[in-house]
Parts: C-alpha cells; structure tokens; sequence
C-alpha cells in the first residue's frame, strides 16, 4: 500500500479543515499536513451556508451579550468556558477572512456590515449577501494554496484510522481517482468531516454529509456527545428542503399561516411586530427550535397550507422590494425561483422545517482535543460545547474557523513535542482496512442501498423529529436495528475499483447508521424537553418541561463493543458565571431583563 | 407551484469503465419525472432502480458546490439546476463534461482546471504595510469597490466554461475562463497588491491573448460570472501593462 508520512493529518476540507490546514501551515511552514477530503475542498457542505457568521463589531454590542445570548440559546447545556473563548475569537477571524479577500456585504463608509438574525439581542451577523458560506469557503480554499506544506489528498475518502497503544497516528483512504488505498501516518489527526443530516430523509444537507468522522471516531470508542440534538431549520424549501436563510427573517421576512396570519405570536414570541420592522428575539427572530416547534403545533391545530408536495407556510418577502431582495438575498431568489417556481419579490414562498445542522458530536475539550490522544475535531462533527441544545444561526459558520484555528495550533504544537511514528502495526491496520473494505464486494445477498437509505431517514423523522415519544423513539430503535442486519445483505453490483460510488455510498452508509443509533439513544435517555429535543410523554407529561436536577448533563453515547450499540451516560456541564434560568424571548424576556436590572439597582 | 403530472423522458447517458470496457458506451433508460424533477434527480432514479454502477459527482443539489457539470445535449449544465420538463418532446443525451479526459461515466478528470486556478495566485496578496493590518480591523472597500470584482467572485469552478471553450479544446494549454476570471477578480481588489506576480500570466501566450472572443463560456455559465467580459477586461489591463513596460522598462 502507498504511504505517506505527514506531521497532521485534516480529515475534510471544508471551513474548519481549511482553517486548521492554513494554521499549521502558519504556525511552521515545515510541518506536513495531509489536507484530506472525499470531495474537491471548495464542494464541501460549508459552501451551502447562506445566512452568516457572527461577531461581535458594533458600539452596542459586547462579548458577554453574545455569550449570554449563546448560552440561552443553548438551553444552557453550553460548556460556558468554551463559549467564553468563542466570543472572544470569533471577531479576529472574521477579521482575518476579510484580510484574506473575503467579500463581506459593506456599510457606505467601507467598512463591514452586519444584520439581525435569530435568537441574538444585537444585530452581529456578518455576511456575504446570502452567500456567505461559499465567499468563505473559496476564500479559505485560494488562501490555502500559496502554503506549500499543505499537501491536498483531494477525492479520498477515509475508511479508518489508525490507533496503536490508544494512540491515533494516521488514517487510511481510498483514493476514488486511482482505486487505490493510501496509508497516511501522522502525529496529529483531526476529524473536520462535518455533520450526519443525511440521517434524516428531508434535509437541508448535501449528499456528502455522513458524518464519516463522527462514525469513526465512535467505533473507536470515543465519545459522541449530544447527539439528540439535532436542528431543524424553521425555513426549508417545500419539496426539496433546500435552505432558506434566516438571514430572510432578519431582512424583515415574515411568515403566514394558511389564515394569512402570524401565529409566531401564539408561542411566547410576540407581541407581533410591524411588518418590515424585525425587532431582535422577537417573532421571526426567535431562535429555531421555538420556530420549528411553532410549525409542528400549526399543522396539529390545521392551520398549515395544504400543497401537493405536503404542508407549508408562507415565507412573505415581498414588502422588501425588487432591489433589496436581488441586494441581500440573491441566492435566495434564485433557489425559489429555480427550484419552486416562486419569485420571492412577486409571492410569498412556501417552506417547513427541516434537518439542518448536528448539533452533537466527537466530544472534545475547549481547545479540540479529544480524549484520544492524537485524536482532534473541529467544526459540525465536533462537540466543543458551544451550541447545547440549541444551536443559535450564524454561531456555526465562525465556529469553524475559530476552532479550525484553534485545532491548528494545537496540533502544531503536539507536532513539535513527538516524533515521527511507524511500525508494522500500523501497517497491518491499513490492511485490515483494506481487506474489510474490499469484503463488501463479496456479499450475497438481495438487499436494495437505497431502500435501506430511505427507510432509515423515514424512521429517523417518525421517531426522533420535532417532538418525541418513548413509543416511536423505541420504534426507531428496533428499526434501525433490523436495517443494520439488512444492511449486512446489500450486494454491490459495480465490480470496478475506480471512482465507485456505489461502494463508496455504501460504506457512508454504515456510518450513518451508527450515529443514527447514537442520536435516538440520547434522545430516549433523555427524559425532559430542551432546546431542540422536546418531549410529549412521562408521567402526567413530566418530560415535556426541563429537568435542571437530573437533565443539567450532556449526554454521551460510547459504542459497547459487545452489543454494537451505544451506552449512554452522562457528563456535566460547565456552568462559569451564567446560572440556568428560564429560557426566554419576546415581550417576555424584555420583561425578565427589565426586573434583572431594577434587582440590580436595588442591590 | 408544483404539477405532480407523471411523465417519460428518454433518456441516453454514455458510460466507461476503464477497468472492463475498451471504449465508452452509450446506456439508454426511460426515466419517470413530473414538473420539479431535475436532471440530477434523474440521475438518482437511474442509480437506485436501474443501473447501480452509473457513476456522477454531486453533492449540495442548490447549484453552488459545481459537483456536478456535465453534458446535455452537447451543451455544459450543471445537473442540479437542469430540469426534464424543459426538455419535454424531445431526448435527453447525457454525457461528460466535454474536454476534460473521462475518469469514469460522467466524472472527469479536473486536474488540468485545479492546476490553472492554483497557478495565477487566487488570493490577497497585501503590500508590506497592508500584511501588518491589525486583527480588529478591516480594509476598507466601499460597495462600489466590491461590485467591481463581485460578479467575477462567483465562480463554483464547475468546469462549464472550459467545456464550452473553443480555445481550450483546440489549446489545452490556455489558461480558459475560469481561472483567467479569478486572476482578474483578484488584480482589481483594492486590498490586493499583487497585480504585479499575476501579470506574467496574464500576459502570456497561454493568458488572455488566447481568448478568441467567442463568448460561449458566459452563455454557459451557470453562476453568471461572465468570464469573457473579464478576459476582455484583462486583455486591456495587459495591454496597459505593455504600454507602461514599454515606457519605463523594469
């Protein structure tokens, strides 16, 4: 097998691997870093990021607003110590995108601007029109290029890594282009392969999003955690579940229900707003679980609107006019347009919620370390602790590039301090990899990849949805289980080695599996309701509220290497200087900072 | 909205397989579709009931990761921003990316095109003093500023514009569209300083001066990024380069 020996090993080049190669590289140009990916760096999912990055950058503004708003959002099950870090980075690398050319929408003056978006008190949500995902990931991508150390391994994908003494010191790929096997031994690597959406059968996620990195990392023993909190996106593209940022609520979009009325103002999030007048934390700009959760009691009371491609409501954005939809949200435009047949400037565009994001993952310290050592992870596939169960928009896209460089520095620093590594086993592990690989060729058997696929993204949306029940979480369980059994029978049709997808579709698939049955594990264990995971059932409805004394805890799901299955425990939660409160938005929350502030006076 | 009316496309889509054929293929299938089913949904349907062994690129299915540029009916398109009931009467033939060398099926070898994007130096590079600008703040650049290079940041780098390029298949050592844009949309950032490292290849036989003022590549560009308006644009920014080395020689 050919080998390469590299001194950091990136697992995904999209934001966060971008950023991480690009910090290694700086940190010491005669580090080797090993930039893998199983797509061309500028495919990657960060290219579909729409709305924004936040950053702290206006005079009204400040870190502990955006801490404090993180942590809310998060239903306080953030890692406060971590989240603290992120506020404080998250401005400079935002800073340092715009050095490296990225075009971030301007005020007049020249300088960047920002807008509002869900669930932040202040508007600090920096982007590149609806575009701001892809403006940063080609940025990332050209910037990349002038460092001569980072060694790209584009169109690999990763089947193992390699683990000696507990140790992680490589990985193993199947290069699609050659059909062959590459063994890259490293000091450091670091899994930046982004989230599992493709779990869920309508997502907003391209074909790509695995979670490769999160099913390796499990069946290595390390922890994923939180992994029943998974985001739906309040505004998703009916039919085909494509992305509509809420970057158009922070324009000032609204949405309708079949009464042509806001029925955001039912759910703890009015008074109702003046149309074209978005007030932060209110109404549209609630954060996404609450949106969503919005939705999922409009259909049960029949308030939704019938389409022939199922419910909806409407988006409105026409108010906002030709020339500042065409300004702000192109992409948006043309998706609607493309892919709906609607034009947002003339009619209202019909959306429902939708997976989006993997708020879970590869547990990790403040820094990426995992507790593998050698073993680092960044971005969507990581659980550094700064989303809890609620992601807020606009936190991920800064998250990669500040735990990208975060990830970076570390593994540079490792990679001073150890030596080069090899001996036979790791050898022998990429031939096992090889060999486990290649097995698939010779199963007999008359099961079908894509009615696996499907049945597995139908019964992730029956039982670990918007809402959840003991019932159909268990349900879900036994399914997949029976779906891992079948998935045993698929038989592989293309015999060739040479960029087979159908081969390679079918080992995504195997790990997309395993952190299926992670997120419905957490999700049954978990007998309360936060964030995004909201419970219907308990005892006279217990689970339906938060549960603070025993609940105040991250899950984690380590794989039981004799069951197959997930155990699941519980971890505490960093809480520094921001006490659990009730959770609140609207009128509501103006109220409970309103009585903050006078007990304050008063002390 | 949508018409869930059920329809039949025609549908010829040329395949190889470099380790069992001896030359490619032509593979014909009959393909359901309504009104919303795009050509890479198509794809799908083809993949999952008929021919598992098809091999394509694709992933985000919103026409921004540029995975999945191929042939329609000789003409470039993106697969995801394709759609059947445009082509309704009439046959459907799917085939590689034109003048790229085939991988497998529909995947081609972008090699070439990575290679040129990475040759003309896509990236900011600042004067000394711009290099010092401190963490807590930005260049400044005014909307106008940025509108100047925005059209031509838009590019997915999907090969379109190098498959409908008379140039590039006659002269595969031209630079072509693509990358020609890019290095433009860099000269004219104002928090660039490094027209001066580009020139050369701009300049060059394979540069701007190969461009033949087709247009193509525009028609198809699935971004409307207009390289050949920044071809143009580059050839008058060469031609000043010349004019001014002329005057005061290095």
């Amino acid at each position: 097998m050919e080998k390469y020996q590299a001194d950091v090993a990136i697992v995904g080049a999209g934001g966060t691997g971008l950023r991480a190669a690009i910090a290694v590289a700086q940190a010491d140009p005669k580090l080797r870093v090993a930039l893998i990916s199983k797509v061309y760096p500028m495919r990657s999912h960060t290219v579909a990021a729409e709305g924004g990055a936040a950053g702290v950058v206006r005079d009204d503004d400040s870190y502990q607003k955006h801490f404090e708003d993180t942590v809310a959002g998060g239903d306080w099950l953030c890692e406060q110590d971590v989240v603290d870090y992120f506020v404080h980075h998250t401005t400079e690398e935002l800073y340092q995108l715009e050095h490296w050319g990225c075009p971030w929408s301007r005020k007049p003056d020249g300088n960047v601007n920002v807008r509002r978006f869900g669930g932040m008190k202040v508007p600090r949500t920096w982007f590149a029109a609806d575009k701001s995902g892809f403006h940063m990931l080609h940025t990332l991508f050209q910037t990349s290029i002038q460092f001569p150390s980072i060694k790209r391994f584009d169109e690999h994908f990763v089947l193992d890594m390699l683990v000696e003494d507990g140790v992680c010191r490589g990985v193993v790929t199947y290069d699609l282009q050659n059909g062959n096997f590459v063994q890259i031994n490293a000091k450091c690597v670091f899994m930046a392969t982004g989230g599992a959406g493709r779990a869920y059968i309508f997502n907003t996620d391209g074909g790509i999003v695995t979670g490769d990195g999160l099913a390796i990392a499990y069946r290595h023993g390390v922890p994923l955690r939180d992994m029943e909190f998974v985001q739906y996106h309040p505004t998703g593209l009916l039919g085909c579940g494509l992305l509509m940022t809420e970057g158009c609520r922070g324009e000032g979009g609204v949405l309708y229900n079949k009464d042509h009325y806001r029925y955001l103002q039912d759910y703890g999030l009015g008074p109702e707003t003046p149309v074209g007048q978005p007030k932060n934390k209110y109404m549209e700009l609630g954060p996404r679980d609450r949106l969503s959760q919005a939705f999922w009691n409009e259909s049960k009371k029949g308030r939704t609107i019938k389409y022939p491609l199922g419910e909806a409501v409407h988006l409105d954005l026409t108010h906002l006019g030709e020339k500042y939809l065409h300004e702000r949200l192109p992409l948006i435009c043309e998706l609607a347009q493309t892919y709906s047949g609607v034009d947002p400037v003339k009619e209202p565009v019909p959306v429902r919620p939708v997976v989006h994001y993997t708020m879970g993952g590869i547990e990790t310290d403040g820094r990426t370390a995992t507790r593998m050592e050698g073993l680092y992870a960044g971005g969507e596939c990581a659980s550094v602790g700064i989303h809890g169960a609620n992601r807020l928009g606009s936190n991920s896209l800064v998250e990669t590039v500040v735990f990208g460089k975060a990830g970076g520095d570390a593994m540079a620093e490792r990679a001073h301090q150890v030596k080069d590594f090899d001996s036979p086993e790791l050898a022998r592990q990429a031939d096992e990899a090889e060999k486990r690989a290649l097995s698939l060729f010779d199963v007999q058997g008359g099961e079908s990849l894509g009615k696996v696929r499907n049945e597995m993204g139908e019964t992730m949306e029956a039982g670990v949805g918007i809402y959840r029940e003991e019932e159909s979480m268990q349900k879900t369980i036994d399914t997949l289980k029976v779906l891992k059994e079948r998935y045993k029978k698929i038989a592989l049709t293309d015999r060739g080695r040479i960029f087979n997808t159908e081969w390679m579709n079918l080992i995504e698939l195997g790990y997309t599996l395993d952190v299926a049955q992670c997120m419905v594990a957490s999700a049954i264990n978990r007998k309360e309701s936060r964030g995004s995971h909201q419970r219907l059932d308990g005892p006279n409805g217990a689970y339906k509220e938060r549960d603070d004394k025993n609940f105040l805890k991250h899950s984690l799901a380590i794989l039981n290497k004799e069951t197959g299955l997930p155990d699941i425990s519980l971890s505490d939660v960093k809480i520094t200087t921001f006490a659990p409160a009730k959770r609140v938005y609207g009128a509501e929350a103006e109220a409970a900072e309103a009585a903050k502030k006078k007990k304050e006076e008063q002390k | 909205m949508e018409d869930m009316q059920q329809k039949t496309m025609r549908m010829t889509v040329l395949r190889y397989r470099p380790e069992q054929d001896k030359e490619p293929f032509y593979q014909t299938f009959n393909v359901p579709y309504h009104h919303g089913t795009s050509l890479l949904e198509a794809l799908f349907h083809i993949k999952d009931n008929f021919e598992p062994s098809l091999s394509f690129r694709w992933s985000c299915r919103m026409a921004v990761c540029g995975s999945c540029a191929m042939m329609v009916n000789n003409v470039p398109h993106l697969a995801c921003k394709t759609f059947l009931r445009d082509y309704e009467g009439k046959e459907m033939l799917i085939e590689p990316l034109a003048n790229f060398p085939v991988e497998r099926d529909l995947v081609v070898d972008l090699s070439d095109l990575i290679e040129k994007i990475e040759r003309i130096k896509p990236y900011i590079i600042p004067s000394e003093k711009d290099a010092k600008m401190p963490l807590n703040q930005n260049f400044k650049q005014t909307p106008q500023q940025m509108e100047a290079y925005l059209q031509f940041a838009q590019c997915i780098n999907c090969g379109c514009c190098y498959a409908a390029c008379p140039q590039y298949r006659i002269n595969p050592e031209f630079i072509g569209p693509a990358a020609l844009t890019l290095l433009y949309r860099y000269n004219i950032d104002n928090r660039d300083s490094g027209k001066k490292q580009r020139l050369p290849h701009l300049n060059a036989e394979e540069g701007a001066w190969s461009c033949t003022f087709v247009g193509y590549c525009s028609e198809v560009c699935p971004k409307h990024v207009d390289p050949s308006s920044a071809i143009q644009l580059g050839k008058k920014m060469s031609a000043t380069d010349f004019v001014i080395k002329m005057f005061k020689p290095e």
